[in-house]
Formats: C-alpha cells, structure tokens, sequence
C-alpha cells in the first residue's frame, strides 16, 4: 500500500493515468480482475441486446473486438436497435390482426352452440306438450307450449341485438369480407330461427301467435298475419343503402312482387275469416246447448297453414333482398333492420313510461 | 293419373285446389294479379277427387297436395315454390306466354 501511495504523490505525469494505473498498482490480481470484469460487463451486455434482437443481428462480436467496435461506431448500434423495433412492432401488429380473426371464429362459435341449445330446449319443450295421451288436456298443455315460445322469443331478441353489434363491429374494423360474410349468414340464419320457432308456437296456439300479443305494443301497429310485413321492411331497409342502378331495380321490383304475394295472402285470410264465422254462425245444434264444431276446429287448422305461409315469404323475402347485395351491403342491411326492430321496442318502453307518469 | 295428364296438357296454368282451402284462393288470387286466368280444378268436387289427391303427390306435390300449380304441363309446386319464384322474379317469365294484354 506504501508503494502506490508513494507513486501517486511523486509522479505527475502518472495524474493522467491515474485512475487506470492505480488499478493495476493494487496489486495484479486486484487491477486485473477490475481491467478485465469491465471489458466483460460491455460484452455482456451487448450479448444481451443482440439475443434480444430476434432476426437481425446475426454477428457475433468477440471479446478482443468490443471494446473498438463500442468507441468507433455507435450509430450502427442505434440503426439496428431502430430496425429491431419496427420489426417487433410490424408482428405486434400482424399478431393482433390474427387475434381479431380467431375471436371473431369463436364468437361465431359460440353463438351456433347457443342456437343449437336455444333449439333443443324449444323442441323438448314443444315435445312434452305436444305428447300425444296426455291427461291434463288442451287447458293444460297450450300454457307450458306458449310458456316456452315468450322465453324462446325473448332470449332470440337478446341475441338478435348481439348479433347486431356484432355486424357493426365487424363492419367498422379491417376485416376481409370472408369474416362479414360469415356473420351475415350468422345473422340470417338466426331470422330462420325465429320462423321455426314460431312455426312451433302456431301448432300450439295459432290464435295466441297471430294475435301478436308477445310482441312489443308499437310492433303490433305493424302487424300482419302474425308478423312484419316483407315490402314495409323492405321500405325502411333499401334507402338505406348506397345501391348501384341494377340494385335498385332489383330491390324495387322484389318490393312489388312482396306486396303481390302479401296481397294474395291477405285475400286468403280474408276467405278463412269468412269461411270461420259461417262455420261458427251455421254450426249445427247438437243439444244440451253444444254445438258442432268440426268444421270450425277445420279452419283453425287453416289459420296455422296461413301463419306459417306468412312465415316462409318473410324469411324468403329477406333471403332474396340478401342475394342482391354485396357483403358489406348485406351487413350494412341487417344492422339497419336490427337497429330498427330495437328502435321501435324502445318506442313501446318509452310510451308505456310516458303514461305512467302523474299528470 | 290421366285426368291430371289431360287437364294440364291442355290448359296453359292449372291449379288443383280444394274449395276449403285458403291457400289455394291465396295462389288463384296472385294469378290473377299476374293477369292470367288460370283453371282453377276443385279436386274435392270431383266425384275422382280422392284419387286425384292421391295422384298428386305421385306428380310431386306431396305436403300439401294442394295447391298443385301446372304452368305448360310441368308442374311448379305448391304455394312455397309458387312464392319462391314470384319473389326472386321467375314466375312472370313462366306466366308471359299466358298473361292476358289488359
């Protein structure tokens, strides 16, 4: 220890190295083992930084080169940090793009299992009601059929507002049509659902169905043979959209051909009625105050053919107006079609609050 | 069946109907809009109409067999079809050789 301290007070031009020389004065194990742990930290750190890098970078620097390459070049170091980050950030990217897809899939998934359930449990429900020999009568069975077409039809407009949005999402984001495309078909596929599950509900209780009772109050302005009216719908879809010339004539021409089908089917109604009320009217006294009632019952009967008649040319005037469109078209269809349903169920909140309220 | 074989042979547009049935005035009725004049066969005031019920579906109307459109001999369908292809505008080229100049 004497000896460094006596150099360091006697040499000047030892100043200049000091802070090297006096490592090395400490004896050489000391001095060595700092010298060399110094030059080994930089090659460490730089090992580190290059495995990082995960393309680039495929040179391998050794220890005897370091500490020159570390003082000549730094702006290589910098360039190749720069590329390394926008590589990262372009798989960041394609990464997110990926995740997108396959959440979209699994949505798409997921909603196909709800239908399926959704459908099974209407079909168990519609088969113990509809089982033939059951004691408890017609009084008995109708309610428990009716019962799970509200729930049924409920848990269908939940779906059908998810299913909306997610249209809109779909439709706002970068994704390929073949993605919008399999929502839309998602989305007319669950408007089949609603027939079916009508259809059902019409063999259980025509009368109940085509009263439109479950449905919203200001739904009900717009009813027709238990349902929506095809070329009204049609009316508030088309402006809508931005259709090129053969489009509309297409879409217009649709609407006529659904006011001539809707007419048909009006008139066909219009004869049922009258055929009923004679039926009930001329109904042949069987005694005891009862009445024959076959014929009746026969038209009643009938009354279920029309509804679901009514049923098949709404889901096929739909399925057409689709066939006209593009994809983005279509999507753009169905979230104006589901928007409106929504909007005018509020509408029925709304009123209903609005006379709740004191005067 | 050869009723059937004679009645659409030689008529343009023929319907067999039942008079109980509402569809079957729905399907006449669109017809008439269409401006043709189709003939109209009540198969259930036809002394043969239980045979002819039967023969139907054999033709390929089977649920329901009634109504059973003819347009040219071939037959279309019932009402689904007939709806079908009113809606996506391939009934009135089948209709045009039959449609009426009102």
């Amino acid at each position: 220890m004497n000896s460094s301290s006596t150099q360091y007070l006697n040499s000047k031009r030892m100043d200049v190295y000091e802070p090297m020389h006096q490592f090395s004065m400490w004896g050489d194990f000391k001095g060595n083992i700092y010298q060399d742990a110094s030059a080994t930290m930089i090659i460490e750190v730089d090992a580190k930084l290059d495995n990082q890098s995960e393309d680039t970078s495929h040179t391998t620097i050794g220890p005897s080169n370091q500490c020159d390459q570390e003082a000549s070049k730094p702006g290589d170091k910098v360039l190749r940090r720069l590329a390394q980050n926008r590589e990262a950030a372009r798989k960041s990217r394609l990464r997110k793009k990926q995740l997108e897809v396959s959440r979209l899939k699994l949505l798409h998934l997921e909603q196909e299992l709800e239908q399926t359930r959704a459908q099974c449990a209407l079909m168990s429900g519609g088969v113990n009601v509809c089982h033939l020999g059951f004691p408890g009568g017609a009084n008995s069975v109708t309610p428990a059929g009716i019962a799970a077409f509200k729930m049924e039809y409920e848990r269908w407009v939940e779906e059908q507002n998810k299913k909306t949005n997610a249209l809109k999402t779909a439709l706002h984001s970068p994704l390929p049509d073949m993605e919008l495309h399999i929502l839309v078909d998602d989305t007319m596929n669950h408007y089949a659902n609603l027939f079916t599950i009508k259809a059902n509900a019409a063999k259980v209780d025509v009368c109940y169905l085509i009263s439109g009772v479950w449905k919203t109050s200001t739904e009900r302005l717009f009813l027709w043979i238990g349902g929506f009216r095809p070329s009204e719908l049609l009316k508030v879809l088309v402006p809508q959209l931005d259709l090129l010339d053969q489009q509309s004539h297409d879409l217009s021409n649709l609407i006529q051909a659904c006011q001539q089908a809707e007419d048909s089917l009006s008139q066909g109604m219009e004869k049922l009625q009258q055929t009923l009320a004679e039926a009930v009217a001329f109904a042949h006294a069987l005694g005891g105050g009862c009445y024959e009632m076959t014929n009746a019952m026969d038209k009643l009967e009938e009354l279920v053919r029309l509804v679901i008649q009514a049923d098949y040319v709404r889901k096929e005037a739909l399925q057409q107006t689709i066939r006209y469109l593009t994809t983005r078209q279509a999507a753009q269809g169905l979230i104006s079609l589901g928007e409106y349903f929504q909007r005018l169920r509020d509408l029925s909140s709304a009123w209903a609050m609005r006379l709740c309220e004191p005067a | 069946m050869e009723k059937i074989q004679s009645l659409t042979s030689e008529n343009g547009v023929v319907i067999f109907t039942k008079s109980t049935c509402c569809l079957c005035y729905a399907v006449t009725i669109l017809f008439q809009e269409l401006r043709v004049n189709p003939v109209v066969y009540e198969i259930d005031q036809d002394p043969e109409g239980r045979e002819m019920e039967k023969a139907l579906p054999k033709q390929g109307c089977n649920s329901p067999p009634v109504p059973a459109v003819f347009i040219g001999g071939k037959l279309v369908g019932s009402t689904n079809e007939v709806m079908s292809l009113h809606l996506s505008g391939s009934l009135i080229p089948l209709l045009k050789p039959y449609q009426s100049l009102s």
